[in-house]
């Protein structure tokens, strides 16, 4: 099946700081869409088209075309956590394939940690009526321990280890300690060893809540970034290679009866994705995966076809993810693992994509060609969405 | 349909935790449910082909049908799967020492969150597949919704 090149990513900006104080959401939104443009060659007028995942202070969406002094012809606010920013590039596809904008951008700012919000750890709240809160706020569970019961559940079945989920932050932090920025994360954020580690050392260090030790966890970071998608006339006389957006798939999961927690929206919306862009999993050169969490990685390399349901334990040990061990590469900026999660981690996911496909990685796998980003968004032991979108060099 | 005989009496003191977050109303999907806590029941509904709805709603969530009939739950069931807590910012929660979470999956085939009591060491004491009983552990305040909890049985 031929692909077909509809729309691209045209030009990135990963916000470099990932402790910014003084510094507001909207300011990084702002900053980042212009150095995104500056990376395509394009102008702050060239923009048509704006998707904002309703981020930033005093309204995004709505708020933040007036913030930005721009008058886009087609205005997407999809929020589902997360996952937004590959929900974003799958509705741009859509959008500029249809003549609906040429040039479409999609920013991120959060100072979540110069604001010292407790995401994993703050508890899920006393807030107001809702069918949902009013039948969970009681137990005081937190964000770690809804994906940890998700862990728990997965080693029960599959038998799968500490060990093994500890592989992932182990090569996760590998590659962050070849990115410059991740290491400056790490060093603002004082994390107590900013240099490689091993499975011991996630092993040693403090349980969250059970079974996810601490560096299984990923950090609370500011931080933020922007896209451009622009339609393949543009594409032509950008400054750099457009990286194209092939396939994407979108999904949503939640607690259910009888369910079964151990897969996730991915399993719905990875074949959604693969579909359209007319490739398999085996052709897949990088896995941008987001990180929240150890078990939330292992997950989705079941889902998105990696490897068979409840077999991830066997994959990660038969020697995958760093990018210098032969096949799937996962990861390479450092992830959200340790080097950066302001919150919604969606966007650097196809950011670092692009920087594979465009040879300008820190961790770059020689010859990339296709990636996948995959993007979860909200809970993964209850409600969540899956956003996978596959990029392909020029 | 099961149906509990005057409900499951109120139990006292059994995670030491009495000021849980409280349900909050007018919220018309969960009020029966919470009533029911009060009277000793752990209530369910199901539509009218039989299937499951939980959490409350008011429609089917398979069909859509509005018409919904409540149960009594016999309050038994198996934990699904579970996590301890260490570390919960949350005042009251933040000072309760490891805690446990967890689904349990009732036998008349419904999911629920809640957490459990009754063990000496919830990183320990708790596992997958175990059986549990409902219990409702009474909140401090006035008129307050005693919260459904559940112990090995």
């Amino acid at each position: 099946m031929a692909q077909e090149r509809l729309a691209a990513i045209a030009g990135i900006h990963e916000y470099p700081l990932r402790v910014a104080p003084g510094v507001s959401s909207m300011q990084i939104k702002a900053e980042s869409m212009k150095r995104a443009l500056d990376d395509a060659g394009l102008d702050w007028g060239d923009v048509d088209g704006l998707y904002d995942a309703l981020d930033g202070e005093g309204g995004g969406g709505l708020g933040l075309a007036a913030y930005l002094g721009i008058k886009p012809r087609l205005l997407d606010t999809t929020q589902v956590g997360g996952s937004s920013y590959e929900f974003h590039a799958s509705h741009a596809l859509r959008d500029i394939a249809a003549g609906r904008c040429n040039v479409a951008v999609t920013t991120y700012g959060s100072t979540a940690a110069s604001m010292r919000v407790p995401i994993g750890t703050g508890g899920m709240g006393r807030g107001g009526a809702s069918w949902q809160q009013n039948m969970e706020a009681p137990y005081g569970s937190t964000l770690i321990a809804n994906y940890a019961m998700v862990a728990h559940r997965h080693m029960h079945e599959y038998g799968t280890t500490t060990e093994q989920l500890a592989q992932i932050s182990v090569a996760t932090r590998k590659h962050a300690m070849r990115n410059p920025e991740a290491v400056k994360a790490m060093t603002d954020l004082q994390f107590v060893k900013v240099d490689e580690i091993t499975v011991e050392d996630v092993l040693e260090s403090r349980v969250i809540a059970d079974p996810l030790h601490l560096l299984e966890c990923c950090m609370i970071s500011d931080g933020g970034g922007a896209a451009v998608f622009v339609s393949p006339e543009i594409a032509r006389d950008i400054k750099k290679k457009p990286v194209w957006i092939i396939g994407a798939g979108e999904a949503t999961k939640y607690r259910e009866n009888g369910g079964d927690i151990t897969t996730s929206a991915g399993a719905q919306s990875a074949p959604a994705a693969y579909g359209q862009a007319g490739v398999t999993p085996d052709e897949i050169d990088i896995a941008m995966i987001y990180d929240s969490f150890s078990i939330t990685v292992a997950v989705m390399l079941e889902d998105l076809g990696f490897c068979a349901k409840g077999e991830v334990g066997q994959f990660i040990e038969d020697g995958h993810l760093a990018f210098d061990q032969p096949g799937l590469t996962l990861n390479t900026d450092g992830g959200g693992l340790s080097s950066n999660h302001p919150g919604m981690r969606g966007l650097f996911l196809l950011l670092e994509s692009v920087r594979q496909l465009r040879g300008e990685s820190n961790s770059q796998v020689d010859g990339a060609k296709l990636a996948v980003a995959h993007g979860n968004g909200g809970l993964l032991g209850g409600t969540h969405t899956g956003g996978t979108v596959i990029l392909a060099a020029d | 349909m099961p149906k509990a005989e005057g409900g499951i009496p109120p139990t006292k003191a059994i995670t030491n935790m009495a000021n849980r977050p409280q349900p909050s109303f007018p919220e018309p999907d969960t009020q029966h449910f919470w009533d029911g806590c009060k009277a000793g029941e752990l209530r369910y509904q199901t539509d009218s082909d039989g299937n499951v709805v939980f959490y409350p709603r008011g429609h089917s969530t398979v069909t859509g049908d509005r018409e919904l009939s409540w149960n009594v739950s016999s309050g038994l069931g198996s934990v699904y799967t579970y996590s301890v807590v260490r570390q919960n910012r949350m005042p009251g929660f933040q000072e309760l020492g490891a805690y446990a979470v967890a689904y349990i999956d009732l036998d008349e085939g419904f999911r629920m969150m809640s957490t459990i009591v009754g063990v000496d060491d919830p990183t320990s004491d708790i596992h997958i597949g175990q059986r549990v009983k409902v219990e409702f552990e009474e909140q401090a305040g006035e008129d307050s919704y005693p919260i459904p909890v559940f112990r090995p049985v």
